[in-house]
């Protein structure tokens, strides 16, 4: 065996995909403050001509936060880890250290275009799939070479037993490849009509209620696999490296991960529940959504676990703090949505800000912070430097906290109160509310969701104000640290 | 099992991969062909309307408007009569949304007139003084893509066998006739209209995407 002291890890790989999530955190995340902003305030939607309008820029903000901040975070911290669970560096192979780099910058050109087309007006309108198939090449591609670089690495690894975060990893590669390829299926017509018209355009391979099952059965579950599966690897991780606690349970990660694979799939159809889709289907996503739960939970009772004697440490580093909530937001966001799924809650909820709002309290708590906590723990790791303030991690996390609290009561009290205005009747039966009554209903809390969304952008500015300073200008490190990141007051 | 799964990636990303496929083979698979099958006298979209759906496509009008009117009777007092399946047979990609900021579209070419969408595109405060819609005036200037949609028609056509050119059904034809047949359907649409800029368009040839927009929600019903 070789020790482990001599590994010298190489972290370019994870250094640029760490500047891209920042980048494209900052910039989906305005854009979402920006359109929540234009519900409350419609003059706001002609600041850019026809650029600037909500329906341009909604997509705009799901693709660029899904797929710009969050797989890049992703990749960031896959970049990271899998060199050290694996016990093997990336420089030792120059081939996967080209393809690493290639696997960058394609899919940072390949973002680039995507958000371009989105503002031209090019979409497919199939949610966060509405990428025309130029884009959807470029992204297969991408893709493709994840896959070379993962399993490249694991060919040449030391450690023979694959870490739980490898587990999940593995599983994101497939799970994305499989819904992504399937629901994009579709026909360019400029070819089979033999040079006719724009060569963007493109028909969806299934029609009508097929393509609303194809298209839910993707849009859940690239939820599940982009926003869950590789944030549970990182959790995996992160936590026991920062807090020098051992996993509390390996029998409940095994129980959790089989258990998530094999139930997330089936839960799609609840997005399509009293919609034309067989009822049997809608009855499964119902069912199963419920079940979900056990897996979910199971994670994140594993890792609250995790922290058992030594919760001290929440008080001490701000990072455990954003870890520790990260999963406490994980099981308030994954027992909401199994109550959507009922089906007379979701006769309610259906259409309504509760959905987005479920989304948010999903992504802005459990995403969000569990990939500011995994950069910040990198950083020292990859840039041989302190954290420049632990203080702006704590404004941070209050805000951002303050912020998601904020957001996700404004978007419940709104959903239910326009889910039970567009049903309530008078004493003869009659429909009680115009349409309209009910959008002029909701201005004020799409007022407090929006300076909820400015609360957590401002964490999300000084966190990369965090990140740009430690990265340049922070105390540098003799050796790394062990456990605890450590950062300047 | 699972320690030696975890020793042998290969067999650990098949294991996985069955697992998670399951549910697609079991769940989607099965009624795929019943779900697709048109409600009687369906007709495939005109060029014109498909033009107009199109747009409707591109500018994401999902994001705010659905085109499923659920089984309540609140919806169906609302909106109309209850959605069909086979009533989406030729909708590729599907538009049913998933948030309400705005109406249920799925009948509106039941309740709202040419004249009325030509004001609210324009200017929706001048419909719907509480109106949160942004006005869409480019669409008065900027001219619909007839013939992608004519691409579009023909590729249905050929690859899902969509009844084009069938007797009592939507004509398509050659390129120039599909051109000249939206056209005429467009002459009509504009008589009912005001702006002077789409009237003038519409004389010279030309076709504006409000035309063609106005063409699809309208056919909406």
């Amino acid at each position: 065996m070789q020790s482990n002291a001599a590994l010298e890890y190489d972290y370019s790989v994870a250094k640029l995909f760490t500047y891209a999530t920042i980048l494209f955190g900052i910039l989906g995340m305005s854009v979402g403050v920006l359109i929540a902003a234009q519900l409350a305030f419609p003059e706001l939607n002609y600041l850019f001509g026809e650029y600037g309008t909500f329906s341009r820029l909604r997509p705009v903000h799901t693709n660029t936060v899904i797929f710009g901040f969050m797989i890049s975070g992703i990749w960031a911290t896959y970049y990271y880890l899998s060199q050290r669970v694996l016990k093997v560096s990336m420089a030792e192979s120059k081939f996967l250290m080209f393809i690493g780099k290639l696997h960058f910058w394609l899919y940072f050109v390949g973002a680039l275009a995507a958000v371009v087309s989105l503002l031209l007006g090019i979409s497919a309108s199939k949610e966060y799939a509405e990428f025309e198939w130029p884009i959807d090449i470029v992204i297969v591609l991408v893709w493709v070479l994840w896959g070379i670089s993962m399993f490249g690495l694991i060919g040449i690894r030391r450690e023979k037993s694959l870490y739980i975060s490898m587990w999940y990893f593995i599983a994101t590669f497939l799970g994305v490849a499989m819904l992504y390829l399937f629901n994009n299926m579709e026909v360019p017509t400029y070819f089979v009509s033999g040079g006719i018209g724009s060569i963007m355009n493109s028909v969806s391979m299934y029609s009508g209620t097929n393509d609303a099952l194809v298209q839910w059965w993707y849009g859940h579950n690239a939820v599940a696999f982009v926003f869950t599966v590789p944030i549970i690897a990182m959790n995996y991780y992160f936590l026991p490296k920062e807090s020098g606690q051992a996993i509390y349970s390996y029998k409940l990660s095994l129980l959790s991960f089989w258990g998530l694979m094999f139930v997330y799939l089936w839960a799609g159809s609840h997005h399509l529940i009293y919609s034309t889709v067989p009822d049997w289907m809608q009855t499964m996503g119902s069912i199963f959504s419920v079940i979900l739960i056990l897996p979910s939970w199971g994670s994140a009772i594993n890792m609250l676990l995790t922290m058992k004697g030594e919760w001290n440490q929440l008080t001490e580093n701000p990072i455990i703090k954003l870890l520790v909530l990260g999963s406490t937001f994980y099981m308030l966001s994954t027992i909401e949505g199994p109550i959507q799924s009922i089906k007379s809650v979701n006769a309610i909820a259906h259409f309504t800000d509760w959905i987005p709002g479920h989304v948010h309290d999903g992504v802005l708590g459990w995403v969000g912070f569990m990939t500011f906590a995994g950069l910040l723990h990198m950083a020292p790791r990859m840039f041989k430097r302190e954290i420049h303030s632990k203080k702006l991690i704590e404004l941070q996390f209050w805000l951002q906290t303050t912020g998601i609290v904020l957001y996700f009561t404004a978007m419940w009290i709104a959903g239910i109160t326009q889910g039970m205005m567009w049903r309530a009747v008078d004493e003869y039966g009659n429909l009680m509310y115009s349409f309209i009554d009910t959008v002029a209903a909701l201005h004020p809390y799409w007022v407090i969701r929006t300076l909820a969304g400015v609360l957590y952008l401002s964490g999300v500015f000084i966190f990369a104000y965090n990140m740009i300073k430690t990265m340049t200008s922070s105390k540098e490190l003799a050796q790394e640290p062990k456990n605890q990141s450590p950062m300047a007051a | 099992m699972f320690h030696w799964l975890e020793k042998n990636p290969f067999f650990f990303a098949v294991g996985v991969f069955l697992v998670i496929a399951f549910a697609g083979v079991i769940e989607i698979l099965p009624s795929f062909a019943e779900a697709s099958r048109p409600v009687v006298g369906l007709k495939p979209y005109t060029v014109l309307e498909l033009a107009g759906k199109n747009i409707y496509k591109n500018e994401n009008c999902i994001t705010c408007h659905s085109q499923l009117i659920r089984p309540f009777k609140s919806e169906t007092d609302r909106y109309g009569q209850v959605s069909l399946s086979g009533e989406y047979a030729y909708d590729r990609p599907f538009l049913w949304g998933s948030r309400r900021i705005g109406p249920d579209l799925h009948r509106v070419g039941n309740y709202r007139s040419t004249d009325w969408h030509e004001n609210h595109m324009m200017d929706p405060k001048s419909v719907v003084p509480q109106s949160i819609m942004p006005a869409y005036p480019y669409m008065f200037t900027k001219m619909a893509d007839i013939d992608t949609a004519y691409a579009e028609a023909l590729t249905v056509k050929k690859v899902f066998a969509t009844p084009y050119d069938a007797p009592n059904g939507t004509k398509l034809g050659t390129l120039e006739e599909s051109r000249a047949a939206a056209l005429e359907e467009a002459k009509v649409i504009a008589a009912d209209m005001k702006n002077k800029e789409v009237k003038d368009a519409v004389a010279r040839g030309e076709i504006p995407q409000i035309v063609a927009l106005i063409a699809y929600l309208n056919r909406l019903k």
